[in-house]
C-alpha cells in the first residue's frame, strides 16, 4: 500500500506560457499528501491549465513553457531525467466529460497496469476489482466486466475513469471538474467516492462549484485572471474552513460570496 | 533528486521497449514525407528520361511544334496537336460535367432529405471507383455510333465523344468536392437568411453559393486536372489523328492517349521513347499546377471557416 | 399587399424550379450510374459461366474463359495492398498525431493532394522507368503493384487522416495520463476506434487500383500470358484484356468483351457496396 507520507507537491513560482502568452504566473503553494485541495476560481483563470502542470499533460498540447519549479516528494518533475511517462503513473487524472475507451469495462480498468507490463490474468483481476471497489462502482458491474463501457450511465463511467486511474496505483488523482457533466445523485456519488479515497491518494480537485470545494476538501486554493492582459494569479490558499468563513483577500471574499464568477 | 530515486516502482520502461517505439516512431515520420519523396522521383525519373529528347530535339520545338509524326523517316515531334486535343476534350468534358456536377451539389447539399443525401453521396462515391476502360467500352459502344449517325460524321471517334466520357469521368471529383464546399458553410448562415423570409433557393444563391465559390471554383480545377490526365477514355475514343484540330467533331490526339498508345510499340531508349517521356514530364506540369492552384485554394477556404 | 404576394409567388416558383432543374441533374447523374451498370449486366451477363471464369483464353482470344486476367489483376491488387497499405496507414497516423503545425505538414499535404491528381499514365511511365528499367523487375507483377501503390497511396493517406481526426480528443489524453506513450495511445486506442474508416478507404482506394490500366499497360502487363508463377513473371489483368478485346481483337468477339467488363465491374460494384455497408454499420455502433 502507498504510504500516507508520499504524493505531495512543492509549487515554486510557477507560470505557464502558451506561446507568447502567459496564462498563469507566480503561483507558489504546497499540496499536501493524503488529503483534499480545491482549486477554486472563475471560468478561464487557469485551474485546468495548472493542473495539467502537475502530471506534464501540458506538454501534450505543444508549444506550451511552464517556469519555476515543481516538485513531486522532492523531485523537480520537469527536469531532464524524468520521464513525463513514469511521472503519469504516479499522478493519475480522471477528466471533465467522462472518457471511457470503447471497449469492455475490464478492459478500461486494466489498460493503465497492461501499458506497464502486467500480464498474468490472476493480477489483473485482482488489480480491477481493487480499483472498482475504491471507485465504488465494483457492486454495480461485478457480473458484467465484459459489458460495453459505452452502456454505462453518465455517473456510472465518470466512476470507470476513476477506477481506471486508480488502477495503476497512484499517488496523487488529479481531478478536472469530474462532476460538472453529471447529474445531483451521480455528483453525490463521486464526492463520496472522492471522500473514500484521501486516505490513501492525495486528490487535487478543479472545480467552479463553491458548495463543493467546501464539502470536500481541506484545503482551498482560490485563482483569479484579474483582466486578460495579465496572466491568472493564485489570490490565496489555505484551509478550507478558515477560507470559506474567514477569506484573507477581499477578491476571495467577494468570489466565494457569489458576487463575481 | 537523481533519476535513481524516481522510478521506485515497477514502472520503468525496459529498453528494448524504448528501442521498439523509436523505431516504430521514426518509420512513421520517414512514410510522413513518402508522398514529397514520391513526387520527387517522379520528376527525376521523367526528366532523366526525357534528357535525349530535350538535347536532340529540345523542349521549345516540341511544345510549339504542330506535326507528330514520330515513325516517318524525317519524324517530327510536335506537341500542339495533342495540346490542343486534350485542350478540346476538356472544354467538353467540362461544358458537360461543371453545370451538370454544381447543380448535382446543390440538390444534394442543400434539397435533398438525408436518406437521399446518403444514397447519392454512396453513389457518387461508387462513380469513381468504375474502372475508365468501361466507361471507354461504353462510349464505343453507345457513344460513338450514335454521334456518327447523329451528326453525319465520317467518324464517331472524335473529342466530342472523348469530351462526353471524361465529363462523367469528372463528375463524381466535381460533386463530392463542391458539396463539401457547400456543406462547410456554417449552419448559422443558412438559417439566418432563411429567418429573414428567403426561401430555400434565394439562401442557396445569395448565401451559400458565394460563400462556397472558391471551393466550387477548386472543384473545378480538380476537375479539370482529372480531365486533362484522363488516359483510356481517350484513347480508346478521341481517335488519334495527328493534325492541329480546330473543331471537337474531328478525330484528335490527346498527351496521354499518345504516351499511352505508343509507349508499348517504341524502342527503349530511342528518340520517340525520350519524347514520349518529355510529354509525360509536360502533362504532370501542366496538372501538377492546376492541382497546386486547387489545393491552394481549397486550404484558403477551410482556414476561414475554421473560425 | 398585391404587390408582396404576387413576389412571394414568383420566388415559390423560382424556388420549385430551381429545386427540379438541380434535382434533374442529381438523379440524372444517378442513372448515368444506373444506365452503365445495366447496360453491361445486360450485354455480359449472357457470358458469364463456370468455364469463362474458370479457364484460359482459346483461339485467339475470341473463346474460352478469362481466368488468368481475373488471377492477375487479384494478384496485382494483392500486391498493391502490401506496398501500399503499411506505408499509406503510417503516413496518416504520422498527419493526424505526429506532425507539428507548420509549413513542413502544409508541404506534405500539398504534395498528398497532388500525387492525388497525377495523371494514371505518369504513374505508369514513371513505374516504367524506376521499377522496370532502373531497379531491373522488367515487366512484371511487383513492378505494376508498386507502380499502381503510388497511386493509391494519397487514398489511403487521406482515408487514415480523416478516420484518425474522427477520434475524440479526450481518449487520448485519457491514455497518456495513465502514463502511456504517444506510439501505445495511437495503436491501443486510436486505431482500434477509427479503424472502419481506415479499412473501408483503404479497400475503395485498392478497388480503383484494380481497375487502373494506364500504369500497368507499360508495367505489368501482356497480350496473352499463362497465370504468372512468381511476381516477377508478367501477367495478365481485367482491365488491360479489356482495353485490347474492345480496341485490338483480331476478331471481335462481343461475348468475351462483355462478359469481361461484366467480371471487372461486378468486383468493383461488389467491393465497393460491401465496404461502404460495413462503415455505416460500424459508425451507428460506435457514436462519441
Amino acid at each position: 500500500m502507498v504510504t500516507a507520507a508520499s504524493g505531495s507537491f512543492e509549487l515554486d513560482d510557477v507560470s505557464v506560457t502558451y506561446g507568447n502568452e502567459t496564462a498563469v504566473a507566480g503561483v507558489t503553494m504546497s499540496i499536501e499528501p493524503a488529503s483534499v485541495t480545491a482549486l477554486i476560481g472563475p471560468s478561464g483563470c487557469g485551474k485546468s491549465t495548472l493542473l495539467r502542470c502537475l502530471n506534464r499533460m501540458n506538454d501534450e498540447l505543444g508549444n506550451v513553457k511552464v517556469g519555476g519549479r515543481i516538485l513531486f516528494d522532492g523531485v523537480d518533475i520537469y527536469d531532464r531525467s524524468v520521464d513525463p511517462v513514469e511521472l503519469r503513473v504516479r499522478v493519475g487524472q480522471v477528466f471533465q466529460k467522462p472518457n471511457p475507451f470503447p471497449m469492455s469495462i475490464f478492459d478500461n480498468v486494466a489498460y493503465g497496469p497492461r501499458t506497464h507490463g502486467v500480464r498474468r490474468k490472476a493480477e489483473l483481476d485482482a488489480l480491477v476489482e481493487e480499483s472498482l471497489k475504491r471507485a465504488a462502482l465494483w457492486e454495480e458491474v461485478k457480473n458484467s466486466l465484459k459489458k460495453h463501457a459505452f452502456e454505462l450511465s453518465g455517473g456510472q463511467q465518470q466512476r470507470l475513469c476513476i477506477a481506471r486511474a486508480l488502477a495503476t496505483s497512484p499517488e496523487v488523482l488529479l481531478m478536472d471538474e469530474p462532476a460538472s457533466a453529471l447529474d445531483p445523485i451521480s455528483t453525490q456519488q463521486i464526492e463520496d467516492t472522492i471522500a473514500e479515497l484521501k486516505s490513501s491518494v492525495t486528490i487535487v480537485i478543479v472545480t467552479h462549484n463553491m458548495q463543493q470545494a467546501a464539502r470536500i476538501s481541506d484545503r482551498t486554493a482560490f485563482m483569479l485572471r484579474e483582466s486578460m492582459d495579465f496572466p491568472a494569479q493564485l489570490v490565496e490558499v489555505g484551509d478550507t474552513r478558515v477560507m470559506f468563513t474567514n477569506p484573507a483577500d477581499k477578491r476571495t471574499e467577494a468570489y466565494i460570496t457569489g458576487r463575481f464568477g | 533528486m537523481t533519476d535513481a530515486s524516481f522510478p521506485r516502482r515497477r514502472t520503468g520502461r525496459p529498453a528494448f521497449r524504448r528501442a521498439a517505439e523509436s523505431v516504430v516512431t521514426r518509420a512513421i515520420a520517414f512514410s510522413g514525407i513518402a508522398a514529397i519523396v514520391i513526387l520527387a522521383a517522379i520528376t527525376v525519373f521523367l526528366g532523366m528520361n526525357a534528357l535525349r529528347a530535350v538535347g536532340d530535339v529540345g523542349l521549345w520545338s516540341m511544345i510549339t511544334g504542330t506535326d507528330w509524326f514520330p515513325t516517318s523517316k524525317e519524324p517530327s515531334y510536335g506537341f500542339l496537336p495533342a495540346i490542343v486535343g486534350s485542350l478540346w476534350v476538356t472544354a467538353v468534358a467540362l461544358v458537360v460535367s461543371v453545370p451538370v456536377g454544381v447543380a448535382a451539389a446543390i440538390y444534394i447539399s442543400e434539397f435533398a432529405s438525408r436518406r437521399t443525401k446518403e444514397v447519392a453521396k454512396s453513389v457518387i462515391e461508387f462513380m469513381a471507383a468504375v474502372p475508365s476502360v468501361v466507361l471507354g467500352l461504353m462510349g464505343l459502344a453507345v457513344l460513338v455510333p450514335s454521334i456518327r449517325v447523329l451528326m453525319r460524321l465520317d467518324t464517331g471517334l472524335t473529342a466530342f465523344a472523348a469530351g462526353i466520357m471524361v465529363g462523367v469521368m469528372a463528375l463524381p471529383t466535381i460533386i463530392s468536392i463542391s458539396e463539401d464546399a457547400m456543406h462547410a458553410v456554417p449552419a448559422d448562415l443558412r438559417t439566418g437568411s432563411l429567418a429573414l423570409g428567403n426561401t430555400r433557393w434565394q439562401t442557396v444563391h445569395k448565401v451559400v453559393l458565394p460563400a462556397a465559390s472558391s471551393g466550387v471554383f477548386a472543384a473545378v480545377m480538380l476537375g479539370v486536372g482529372r480531365a486533362i490526365g484522363e488516359t483510356m477514355v481517350v484513347l480508346m475514343l478521341a481517335g488519334n489523328s495527328g493534325i492541329v484540330p480546330n473543331t471537337p467533331l474531328v478525330s484528335v490526339r490527346t498527351m496521354p492517349g499518345t504516351i499511352a498508345g505508343e509507349m508499348a510499340e517504341v524502342v527503349q531508349g530511342g528518340e520517340h521513347y525520350s519524347v514520349l517521356f518529355a510529354m509525360a514530364l509536360v502533362l504532370f506540369a501542366m496538372t501538377f499546377i492546376i492541382n497546386l492552384v486547387a489545393d491552394v485554394v481549397l486550404e484558403n477556404q477551410r482556414k476561414r471557416w475554421r473560425r | 399587399m398585391n404587390h408582396a404576394s404576387a413576389r412571394v409567388r414568383r420566388a415559390r416558383t423560382v424556388e420549385m424550379l430551381a429545386r427540379a432543374v438541380t434535382g434533374a441533374a442529381a438523379f440524372g447523374v444517378l442513372g448515368v450510374v444506373a444506365f452503365i451498370l445495366g447496360y453491361i449486366l445486360y450485354r455480359g451477363a449472357g457470358s458469364i459461366d463456370w468455364e469463362f471464369l474458370t479457364a484460359p483464353p482459346r483461339m485467339f482470344m475470341t473463346q474460352g474463359g478469362i481466368w488468368p486476367a481475373i488471377y492477375g489483376t487479384l494478384l496485382l491488387t494483392f500486391w498493391t495492398a502490401v506496398f501500399a497499405i503499411p506505408v499509406g496507414i503510417m503516413a496518416g497516423i504520422y498527419l493526424a498525431e505526429y506532425a507539428p503545425k507548420g509549413a513542413f505538414t502544409r508541404v506534405i499535404r500539398l504534395a498528398i493532394a497532388n500525387m492525388a491528381g497525377v495523371p494514371s499514365i505518369v504513374y505508369g511511365l514513371f513505374g516504367l522507368a524506376l521499377f522496370v528499367l532502373t531497379v531491373g523487375f522488367g515487366r512484371s507483377v511487383i513492378a505494376g503493384a508498386l507502380t499502381l501503390a503510388c497511386l493509391t497511396l494519397p487514398v489511403i493517406i487521406t482515408a487514415t487522416e480523416e478516420a484518425l481526426l474522427q477520434v475524440p480528443q479526450d481518449l487520448r489524453q485519457a491514455s497518456l495520463a495513465l502514463g502511456a506513450t504517444r506510439l501505445r495511445t495511437v495503436l491501443r486506442i486510436v486505431i482500434p476506434a477509427a479503424a472502419p474508416g481506415i479499412v473501408t478507404g483503404s479497400i475503395l482506394g485498392l478497388s480503383r487500383a484494380a481497375g487502373e490500366t494506364a500504369p500497368i499497360l507499360v508495367t505489368a502487363v501482356a497480350f496473352y500470358s499463362p497465370v504468372p508463377r512468381t511476381v516477377f513473371d508478367e501477367t495478365m489483368a481485367l482491365p488491360y484484356h479489356l482495353y485490347i478485346m474492345a480496341t485490338q481483337a483480331v476478331k471481335p468477339a462481343p461475348d468475351v468483351v462483355w462478359g469481361t467488363a461484366l467480371v471487372l465491374v461486378a468486383g468493383v460494384s461488389i467491393i465497393n457496396v460491401v465496404a461502404a455497408a460495413w462503415r455505416t454499420r460500424q459508425r451507428r455502433r460506435i457514436r462519441w
